[in-house]
């Protein structure tokens, strides 16, 4: 259940990140674009703004220049008297609207030898056309320092002065155009004096002050020293330039966005207005008056439409986002239904129960396919799980009777010591370990006639089942041949020719056998093919060195060779099959002869049963845990000497 | 109101009225004594060289801060400008006290009229030749035939000194008292003083880098300029109001230096009352000047005082320049007993 949600999660959140992801940057890069495109239009239209602006102010200064640039000629041109120049100013006064005052100021006795100074001047007073006599109503300056008269007097050309409060002449904020005229007198040229028309200020900061962009955006107007003219920081008009503001701001950018400002170019800045706003400025000169006039359009505003349509994306975005969520929910979980249900019933065929039914799937896609898959898998998981069940039955049944079987062979050998009790004259013992439930070795003791004991061991070739039939077969002939014929060459021959013939199954055996003579202690022996027994003297361990002799059963006609020793009272004579001296351990060193010989060297000899033991405990050591790959079969035989009670 | 008094209301009044009368002693007793010598306070007149400004801070200050009243003193500043005379409106009486330069008060004092300084202000002299760096007057002697701009009457004489002092000569042009006839090239050096038409020209968009400026004190014209002044008559019917003038003006003087946005609102509130162009950057600039003028750095002692020698030094070059035919002793004509404490 867990799973088939962590798909539906994954899902969702791999889809919706990547939505996420994909659509900011869509977002952001159409911000970014729309204020670029945004402020390359705006700069357009600030431009346009501001050049109509600048047009409409240098229309109107233009009228006022051209008519005291005509007034000068004419005094150049003309003879005047007092008269004339009165009627000339009042006229010009009176036809040119845009013209507040005009005066013709005379150097000190230029108009005539007995006048010092000599100004009239018209101006409009509510309507109507004054007439003030410049020379008296400046109460404390007379005209000529004024800088009206002053500048272009000394710098011999027109010009426009700062804007200044004409106190006792027109009385009003007002700038004023002057044109020096000259006289040529005895080819020289002298000043006459200056011509001047004022503009009323206030006429041209309303035209500025009138302009509204967007809510807070506006259009400023600075003189040529930065002083402020019109602005909506009302204080600061003809009170303070642009650089008291960035000094009392302490402000350096402000000093030199004025300074730039101020050079006559004009240019389009991102910069925080004197309003405190991060606004666009576009700032362009009006040549004439060296002013300058600036639009500002606040930053924020100008993106507002921008932000808008931004936020309503994004709104949409959100939306669709969480509707795309939705669905992939709704369809991850219907395409992962049909595999919780799988999930489930999985579940249970994984408990065991295999009779569960599966969901039923129609659908052609990979979860009906791997319902199928599964389908198949449980049946012949069913099928397999039968068959097991019987191969096991059938399998515990063998084995059981195999079980059987060992125990049948294990009984066949003798296994009741000592075998023969009233019998002083030897001891023997021996004992078989099978390797797996039925072995090949055997061993096996009788008596040929009345002292003489025969005794035998021998392994056959092979394990299990056919090797125990083979040990049987071959135990029973040594047997009765042993007892038949009493020498070991003839007995092994003899069994030898038997079992050779119809063998069919190729199995050999080895063979050792021997018979005692109980009065004399003699041994004679044959052996086919087998390991040679050791024999253990008092101070003395030693293989028997005999003739090897060919394994009994494979051919027939083999021939083996009696010989023959004489054991001493006390002498032990021990046999044993490969199983002992072939033991491994874990490193696949094998048990060997030489650490049999020196494990019988350390061994009891009092007791041959004892001697076995200690052996059989020897190999368990060596081997330690090691499965045992082979029967272990020993068998050892001690002559005590003729029993004289016989 | 005198003790035996007191002790005869005591006796016929009531307990609660006692404490009362105990109270009003008490706030008596912590007004400066001469209010307490004379209940009502004095009225006094005082005229500056020129229109509001940080300039004149100090007695704007004395005013506000209530200094003039608690030294008994119910002091009025009349107008001043363009087209007031300062010295006249002093001198007609008009005017008690009267903020004039050094020089003038000489000249005027040689001329018959018995004026007293009884405080300098300003040590030393605020005077600055300025030019644009482009026309290449480096020195002094560089300014040999170029147009020069001087103010005119007694604001001229430390300029005129020098150039007489150098045998300078060079083509007088009046100026206003606007800096644009400087700043448009109409001439190639500006008077300015150091507080106010330097600071115009530089809040004109025209960097000190850009400008060569001589310091008129440098070249060695010591002429102190802003000093407190009254006349003899003045001093000799009321010297105590005198005393208690200059002691409460270099008081404003003091609070205004150590209150500097307290002085430039109460400064740019007389602006505005007189209807004066009111920039505080400018004013600012002014306060931070006048009080390096007035403070003569590293000089203790010399707050409000009229140096012997300065005196001295500014009487003899007038006299060799003919501008005055005599002068007085330096103890008849600086009478600020207060000063520099």
């Amino acid at each position: 259940m867990r799973a088939s949600k962590s798909i539906v999660i994954k899902l969702i959140l791999v889809i919706m990140l990547s939505c996420t992801v994909i659509f900011s940057i869509t977002l952001s890069y159409n911000y970014y674009r729309s204020s670029v495109i945004l402020e390359k239009e705006l700069e357009n239209n600030a431009r346009n703004l501001a050049l109509s602006l600048v047009n409409r102010v240098e229309a109107e200064l233009l009228s006022v220049s051209k008519v005291a640039d005509g007034m000068s000629r004419t005094l150049e041109i003309c003879r005047y008297d007092k008269q004339n120049i009165h009627s000339l100013i009042k006229t010009t006064v009176e036809q040119n609207p845009s013209i507040y005052g005009s005066t013709i100021a005379f150097e000190p006795y230029a108009f005539n030898k007995t006048r010092r100074f000599y100004a009239p001047y018209y101006f409009r007073d509510k309507g109507t056309i004054q007439f003030k006599p410049l020379e008296e109503s400046y109460n404390y300056l007379q005209y000529i320092y004024w800088d009206w008269y002053q500048i272009p007097r000394e710098l011999g050309r027109s010009e426009w002065s700062e804007p200044y409060f004409d106190e006792g002449g027109g009385n009003i904020l007002m700038t004023t155009y002057s044109v020096p005229f000259y006289e040529v007198h005895d080819g020289k040229k002298r000043l006459k004096g200056v011509v001047s028309a004022d503009i009323g200020l206030e006429s041209l900061t309303k035209l500025i002050s009138s302009v509204k962009i967007l809510k807070s955006g506006y259009a400023s107007l600075y003189s040529r020293t930065g002083m402020v003219l019109a602005h909506p920081l009302k204080e600061a008009i003809m009170n303070e330039t642009i650089f008291n503001i960035a000094e009392e701001r302490k402000d350096p950018l402000l000093r030199e966005f004025g300074k730039k400002m101020l050079t006559g170019e004009s240019g389009f800045v991102h910069f925080k207005s004197l309003t405190g706003i991060k606004s666009w400025i576009y700032y362009a000169p009006i040549r004439s008056t060296g002013w300058t006039l600036t639009v500002v359009f606040p930053e924020t505003e100008l993106l507002e439409n921008v932000r808008k349509l931004s936020l309503t994306m994004a709104g949409i975005g959100i939306t669709g986002i969480i509707f795309l969520t939705l669905t992939v929910a709704f369809i991850a979980s219907s395409i992962t239904k049909p595999l919780r249900q799988l999930a489930a019933a999985t579940q249970v065929v994984a408990s065991g129960n295999f009779e569960v039914a599966l969901p039923d799937v129609h659908t052609k896609d990979e979860v009906g396919i791997l319902t199928n898959a599964f389908q198949m898998m449980t049946k012949s998981l069913k099928e397999y799980i039968r068959n097991l069940t019987e191969t096991t039955a059938a399998k515990e049944r063998i084995q059981s009777e195999l079980k059987v079987a060992a125990d049948i062979q294990l009984s066949l050998l003798p296994r009741i010591f000592p075998p023969f009790p009233d019998h002083n004259d030897f001891d023997i013992f021996a004992l078989m370990d099978p390797a797996k439930e039925v072995g090949g070795d055997f061993y096996d003791f009788f008596f040929i006639d009345r002292d003489k004991l025969c005794f035998l061991i021998a392994d056959v070739s092979d394990k299990g089942v056919p090797a125990a039939l083979y040990m049987m077969v071959t135990k029973t002939l040594l047997k009765s041949e042993g007892q038949r014929l009493g020498d070991p060459d003839i007995i092994l021959s003899s069994v030898n020719n038997i079992l050779a013939v119809d063998d069919d199954s190729c199995m050999f055996a080895t063979v050792f056998l021997a018979v005692l003579d109980l009065k004399n202690g003699e041994v004679r022996f044959a052996n086919a093919g087998h390991n040679p027994p050791v024999l253990v003297k008092e101070h003395e361990v030693k293989c028997l060195s005999l003739h090897t002799g060919f394994v009994i059963g494979p051919m027939p006609d083999s021939c083996y060779k009696t010989e023959k020793i004489t054991l001493s009272p006390g002498d032990i004579l021990f046999l044993y099959t490969d199983g002992v001296t072939e033991a491994k351990n874990y490193e696949e060193m094998l048990f060997g002869e030489k650490r049999l010989i020196e494990s019988l060297n350390k061994a009891p000899t009092d007791s041959v049963k004892e001697m076995i033991y200690s052996i059989r405990e020897n190999v368990r050591i060596f081997s330690q845990d090691c499965s045992q790959s082979d029967d272990i079969t020993m068998l050892a035989i001690k002559y005590n000497g003729p029993d004289e009670t016989k | 109101m005198s003790l035996s008094r007191l002790k005869r209301i005591e006796s016929y009044s009531s307990p609660i009225l006692l404490v009362i009368f105990v109270q009003l002693f008490l706030l008596f007793a912590s007004v400066p004594t001469s209010v307490f010598a004379q209940a009502r306070p004095k009225k006094a007149t005082l005229i500056t060289l020129w229109v509001p400004q940080a300039q004149f801070a100090g007695y704007y200050v004395a005013i506000d801060k209530g200094i003039y009243l608690k030294h008994g003193i119910d002091l009025k500043i009349l107008r001043s400008g363009a087209g007031y005379n300062t010295f006249q409106t002093l001198k007609n009486g008009q005017a008690d006290f009267a903020v004039l330069w050094l020089v003038t008060a000489l000249k005027e004092r040689s001329a018959g009229s018995k004026l007293v300084n009884i405080s300098q202000t300003v040590q030393r002299s605020s005077m600055m030749l300025i030019s644009k760096k482009t026309s290449g007057i480096n020195r002094l002697e560089d300014m040999k035939g170029k147009k020069i701009g001087l103010w005119e009457g007694d604001l001229a004489i430390p300029a005129r000194t020098l150039f007489t002092k150098y045998g300078i000569n060079f083509r007088e042009v009046r100026q206003s008292q606007t800096v644009n006839l400087f700043l448009r090239g109409g001439i190639d050096v500006a008077s300015a003083m150091w507080y106010n038409e330097y600071h115009v020209v530089l809040n004109s968009g025209i960097d000190a880098d850009q400008l060569n400026t001589i310091f008129l004190d440098k070249l060695g014209m010591k002429f102190p300029e802003d000093g407190i002044y009254t006349m003899e008559k003045t001093l000799k019917s009321d010297p105590e109001l005198v005393d208690e003038f200059a002691k409460a003006s270099l008081e404003g003087w003091r609070y205004a230096f150590d209150h500097p946005d307290e002085a430039l609102d109460i400064v740019m509130k007389y602006m505005h009352r007189d209807e004066v162009p009111a920039n505080r950057s400018h004013q600012r600039w002014m306060l931070l000047r006048i009080k390096d003028l007035m403070m003569t750095n590293g000089e203790p002692g010399r707050f409000g005082i009229l140096q012997k020698d300065d005196y001295d030094a500014v009487c003899k070059v007038m006299f060799r320049e003919g501008l005055i035919k005599h002068y007085t002793e330096y103890s008849n004509f600086f009478k600020g007993t207060h000063a520099g404490k």
